[in-house]
């Protein structure tokens, strides 16, 4: 029975040397945290910007003016649409910087090296479905369809990590289908993009991180 | 039947030569500095380590430069993966056996 005891550790052992060597495991539950925080700053200055320029298309000039000129209303869109992406592309680099950032420390102190060939095999494959998603949502703007965006970032992140789980953390496959899945759901129910955005890159990130941090960080 | 003992190999007794060995066959390619902080050894350790597959030819060394630096690398053999392959087989059979 020992000897047999022994054996299974010894396939563990083995197991746990593949795993390790072939994942990235230095991402730290801070960064998910970090991350889902920016997300919710941008989603409520993104609420204000809209509701700002509700109120102003209805005021009593803008009326007129859009009775007068047909192209008013174009061009409230136009500014609407690129204060919308200025704020998306803050919370994109705000959530990297400080995602990487909390990586980083955390692979100073269980002394890994931060790039590797596991850290470039996580990028690539993180990367690609995101890439292809953005050049999608980028041409949905274009042709002013704005009621996917918020579903097509959540589906294409969520095939992004599921993408990448085989390369790190175990964990990050469940944030994968769960962003999936609320990206689904918003498709179902169309108009409230901006609280399922929120929902799932900011109350998901942090609920992972949370999670992640409470079981392999905390000390 | 045979007894699977006979099939346990013997350069994998060491348990850090089997976990080289499993860092090589689910990467094409792992460099020394990488294996050390696997392992969590020093060199002197590793470097024998290393030796001894090499020796069986179960693992293959080559050495290029990163700018000034010499950059190890070590991969896995044809043999060095059937060996490693039949070892676990005779693991599991034995696992099977007793229990």
């Amino acid at each position: 029975m020992d000897e047999q005891l022994q054996h299974l550790d010894t396939l563990k052992d083995i197991k746990r040397m593949m795993e390790r060597s072939s994942r990235f495991i230095s991402l730290s539950g801070l960064s998910g945290i970090a991350a889902g925080v920016c997300a919710l700053v941008g989603a409520w200055l993104a609420n204000g910007v809209i509701e700002s320029s509700a109120r102003y298309s209805n005021t009593h000039e803008v009326r007129e003016l859009r009775r007068t000129s047909l192209d008013s209303g174009a061009d409230l869109q136009t500014y609407l649409g690129n204060t919308l992406i200025q704020i998306a592309l803050g919370v994109l680099i705000a959530a990297l910087v400080l995602g990487f950032l909390f990586t980083y420390l955390r692979s100073r102190k269980t002394n890994t090296p931060i790039w590797g060939t596991t850290a470039k095999r996580l990028l690539i494959n993180v990367s690609i479905p995101m890439i292809v998603g953005g050049i999608f949502l980028l041409k949905l703007i274009d042709i002013g369809n704005y009621g996917l965006v918020a579903p097509g970032c959540l589906i294409f992140y969520g095939l992004g990590l599921l993408n990448a789980s085989k390369y790190t953390l175990a964990e990050v496959r469940y944030l994968g289908y769960a962003q999936i899945l609320l990206g689904i759901i918003s498709l179902q129910v169309m108009g409230n993009g901006l609280l399922f955005w929120a929902l799932g890159f900011g109350v998901l990130h942090i609920v992972y991180g949370a999670f992640m941090w409470w079981k392999y960080e905390r000390s | 039947m045979k007894n699977p003992i006979e099939k346990l190999n013997k350069v994998f007794d060491s348990r850090i030569r089997l976990g080289i060995m499993s860092a090589l066959m689910v990467n094409e390619e792992v460099n020394y500095n990488a294996l050390k902080e696997l392992m969590e050894v020093t060199d002197g350790n590793l470097a024998s380590h290393l030796k001894t597959l090499e020796e069986n030819g179960y693992i293959k060394t080559s050495k290029n430069f990163i700018g000034r630096k010499t950059n190890t690398t070590y991969t896995v053999t044809k043999a060095g993966e059937k060996a490693f392959k039949e070892h676990i087989s005779a693991l599991e059979k034995m696992i099977k056996l007793l229990g």
